[in-house]
């Protein structure tokens, strides 16, 4: 990563005004978000959505021509070009022609992505931006940071700042005053201007329509008092069907701002007459810059279904801590990161992509139904495809392909890392797990690993087996958790067999990108998993399961190994997560747990990958109740600890904040323990708790389980 | 009930709802509502009523005596009148949000323009929903269909809502039970 990119990273982590006011507004979004949304069925509205943006994008040139035949047929001019520097000279001569002297735009994220307003300014026009936000970024001379609410990273005293001097009066920071303010100073502009530039939130092939929505009505006017109206359109926001704007009009004002409907839509279709008399010269201007490339590749044509919501900002944890600028200039968040790398190049995304930590918050709510971190892994995928891998991570997956020299490190390491041990923590791990961030302690690499432990466990011989994948946490770091696991089904009458062949879940190469190791660690873990006929394959690691379960999968359909692919489909069918398992030994009478004890207050901490990869949150909450703890529900229980794996190692700046708002949240509750389902998360909240020095137990489900079996 | 549904949703988004069953009783109420909030001859005192069908058999010369009203709209007097009068021919239930086709420049002047914007709405034009909106009145009818949902808003400095930025601050909504819209009426799937 570069300084300089690290150096905007802590910037606007100490921006309290930045982090304040995203922290706020995303905790305001979710809640209004989901009552905005009451009574409709947001999975079938997005499957509408989706299905109808996909039909779009397979049919980019049949639609935009569609569009030019009936737009032209009613009047507009229409103009397609793939060429950034051809749509801006497309504009200045339309411009030039009429002798605009000035523009009054609403805002267009389009006319962000090709910097048009520097472009025609340098001509000579005076461009102004009319959007409230749009107004405050330009007249403070930046960029926007955030799609729907450009100026979000700005407080009322800088605002009123800027106003001050643009209109030479001191205001104060009152913000219906400072309103009132921009109204006063744009109207005239409005009145004067000789052409409005408006972007187009849809475009209707089937009508030749433009629909723009607004909540201040700067685009009713920017569509009414000039003579020529500019309308920039992405061709993303073809659809097919005048019909299907009411799906769009659905989803679209509810997933961005919690509106039912924006104050204004205006739907578009041709030009209409002018104050005197003449008619509107209307141009539409059909921009491509690599959306029909975008298209044509399988894995990102699903980036074309965004609607430009921004939901996946507003429900970012990173997003809410570091904010739109540090993603860059134009589009900013997740679906950001992936435009950029598309509309600008590849290149300028390999800083940023690495903000994601893929907790999958983003692909729950994107009303596109695009899966925003598949494809941030995607673009990871292929930098590192590109460019190859940086030296020490080269270094790390010769070792972790190598089974044994890889688990004969992780002993040394239990050696090595003992003067360092204080407790059951240790300050630094060494190899890969080096540097690590303050605020947490890391748990000592076990003196047994599990895979030792095992051979010690005497079970009883059952005829049902289930296979036991430990993963590198439970194994060298957290063995007991895996004694607790084999005890717990042996009582439900299965006998737990640990293939010793198994390693690494190849998750941490993958999500750096570096599929070829992935695939190599996919191959080994089939081969040992594979080798006895077992019912089930196990994990009590939810990134692990995800592996076993869909991601060995993908890797080897990514790397076209598909001869690997049905083994690895024979593999999945028998994944099961640790909860799942046992929730149904339970509800099928096979495992009792000891009833009738009031156990105390304790709190459930959901994992990423186990609540929204596998869709399991009910199963662990029911199995500690039943067990007899009484559950105290913590706020944000589903937001990332802020661990995913070398993320915390990689950008310690944004995972420490993230954890100590996840400590915060648990200590709020009262509960003096919280559970979890993920190793992971344990060491992550357990290592910070031990810093915080709060006396909450951080404990792994299958800790607290295996202490209520029926004997 | 759809009109008690529409009143719920559009007095949630700030706009002020109200019913009269005569095209006499709502004029009266225009009136009144004018005069109480000071209408008078200069700017920013008038107000701009855009030709509609609600004029229509209207006693138009009575009605120009009354002081601060003009019928004449140009895009001067728009941007000078305090109130804008327009008849909007639908209203969505699930949304609160009026529609228009507002091909018409005078239709958009006196509903963007002035701060305070009266929408006059056949109660006939009450309609569920934007599927069923956008069934019946299609873009080869209308250049410009505009929907207008509450008065002007923003919340692009600090998140903090506000009234009335480029377009009006109040929009007041009177629904008259005998107005005739465009709207024809049998192909109305509520009757």
């Amino acid at each position: 990563m570069r300084n300089e990119f690290k150096e905007s990273i802590n910037k606007a982590i100490n921006n309290a005004n930045l982090t304040g006011a995203l922290g706020k507004f995303s905790e305001a979004y979710k809640v209004n978000r989901a009552k905005a949304y009451e009574g409709i069925d947001f999975e079938e509205l997005r499957g509408r959505i989706a299905d109808l943006k996909s039909y779009a994008a397979s049919h980019l040139d049949q639609l935009s021509e569609q569009f030019t035949r009936n737009a032209e047929a009613r009047g507009a001019k229409v103009f397609r070009s793939n060429d950034p520097a051809k749509v801006r000279e497309y504009i200045l001569k339309v411009a030039k022609d009429n002798e605009v002297k000035t523009i009054v735009k609403s805002k267009s994220m389009a006319t962000e992505e090709i910097h048009l307003n520097p472009y025609l300014e340098k001509a000579g026009i005076s461009v102004g931006e009319t959007d409230l936000g749009e107004w405050i970024i330009q007249l403070a001379g930046q960029t926007p940071s955030h799609m729907v609410m450009p100026a979000i990273h700005m407080t009322k005293e800088e605002v009123s700042d800027l106003f001050s001097k643009e209109v030479n009066e001191r205001l104060t920071s009152d913000i219906p005053r400072l309103v009132k303010v921009a109204r006063n100073e744009l109207r005239p502009r409005f009145l004067e201007a000789d052409m409005g530039i408006s972007g187009g939130n849809i475009a209707v092939a089937e009508t030749g329509s433009v629909v723009l929505m607004t909540n201040e009505g700067n685009a009713r006017l920017v569509t009414s008092l000039p003579k020529i109206h500019i309308a920039l359109v992405g061709i993303e926001k073809l659809i097919e069907k005048y019909a299907d704007v009411a799906t769009i009009l659905k989803a679209l004002p509810r997933s961005a701002t919690a509106q039912l409907l924006t104050s204004y839509v205006s739907i578009i279709t041709g030009p209409t007459p002018n104050t005197d008399g003449s008619m509107k010269d209307l141009h539409i201007i059909l921009m491509d810059n690599r959306r029909s490339e975008m298209a044509a590749d399988p894995k990102f044509k699903q980036a074309l279904q965004c609607i430009r919501c921004a939901s996946c900002l507003n429900v970012c944890p990173i997003f809410r801590l570091v904010g739109g600028h540090v993603f860059g200039k134009v589009y900013t968040g997740g679906i950001g990161t992936i435009l950029t790398a598309w509309f600008d190049e590849l290149k300028k995304s390999e800083d940023i992509q690495g903000l994601c930590i893929q907790c999958g918050a983003c692909r729950d709510v994107c009303p596109g139904k695009i899966d925003i971190p598949e494809l941030i892994l995607e673009i990871r995928r292929r930098i590192v495809q590109e460019q190859g891998l940086p030296l020490i991570q080269k270094a790390i997956y010769t070792v972790v392909n190598n089974r044994k020299l890889f688990h004969g490190m992780l002993r040394a390491a239990s050696v090595a890392g003992k003067p360092f041990t204080s407790g059951k923590f240790v300050r630094h791990l060494p190899m890969f797990l080096a540097d690590l961030t303050d605020g947490r302690s890391l748990p000592a690499i076990a003196a047994e690993p599990f895979r030792d432990r095992f051979k010690k466990i005497r079970q009883p011989k059952l005829k049902e087996k289930a296979a036991f994948y430990a993963g590198c946490l439970i194994d060298f770091a957290y063995p007991e958790m895996g004694e607790a696991l084999v005890r717990i089904l042996n009582k439900a009458g299965i006998e737990v067999i640990f293939p010793e062949e198994q390693t690494c879940c190849g998750a941490p190469a993958r999500y750096n990108g570096a599929y070829e190791v992935a695939a190599g660690n996919a191959i080994d873990n089939i081969k040992a998993l594979l080798i006895e006929d077992v019912t089930y394959v196990i994990s009590a690691c939810p990134t692990c399961t995800v592996a076993l379960d869909h991601e060995f999968i993908d890797t080897f359909e990514s790397l076209g190994q598909t001869e690997w692919v049905p083994k690895a489909k024979e593999l999945s069918g028998k994944t099961v997560d640790f909860s799942t398992l046992v929730k149904k030994l339970v509800d099928e009478g096979r495992l009792s747990l000891k009833e009738g004890k009031k156990l105390g207050k304790i709190t459930y901490h959901d994992s990423c990958h186990l609540k929204r990869t596998l869709k399991v949150s009910a199963e662990p909450r029911e199995l500690l109740q039943k067990a007899g703890y009484e559950l105290i529900e913590m706020f944000e229980c589903d937001i990332c600890c802020g661990m995913g794996g070398s993320y915390s190692i990689k950008l310690p700046e944004i995972s420490g904040p993230i954890l100590q708002r996840k400590l915060r949240n648990i200590k709020e509750t009262g509960a003096p323990i919280v559970a979890m389902d993920c190793p992971g998360c344990v060491m992550q909240i357990r290592g910070g708790m031990d810093q915080d020095g709060a006396d909450v137990k951080v404990r792994h489900t299958v800790e607290l389980l295996v202490e209520r079996l029926q004997e | 009930m759809l009109y008690e549904q529409f009143k719920m949703r559009a007095e949630g988004v700030s706009a002020e709802v109200y019913r009269f069953v005569t095209k006499t009783e709502a004029l009266d109420f225009v009136i009144r509502l004018l005069q109480n909030e000071g209408v008078a001859d200069e700017a920013n005192a008038f107000a701009l009523w855009a030709d509609s069908p609600f004029l229509e058999g209207m006693d138009r010369q009575a009605l120009k005596k009354i002081a601060g009203l003009k019928f004449e709209v140009t895009r001067e007097l728009a941007s000078e009148a305090k109130f804008g009068i327009s008849q909007m021919e639908w209203a969505l239930t699930d949304t609160g949000t009026l529609v228009d086709d507002s091909s018409a420049i005078e239709q958009r002047l006196v509903s963007s323009l002035p701060s305070i914007h009266i929408a006059l709405v056949p109660t006939s034009g009450i309609l569920p929903d934007m599927p069923t909106l956008l069934s019946m009145v299609h873009p080869k009818d209308s250049s410009y269909l505009a929907m207008i949902t509450g008065p002007s808003r923003t919340a692009d400095i600090e998140r903090v809502l506000t009234i009335g930025v480029h377009g009006p601050e109040r929009l007041i909504i009177v629904f008259v039970d005998d107005l005739e819209g465009k709207f024809n009426p049998s192909k109305s799937p509520l009757i």
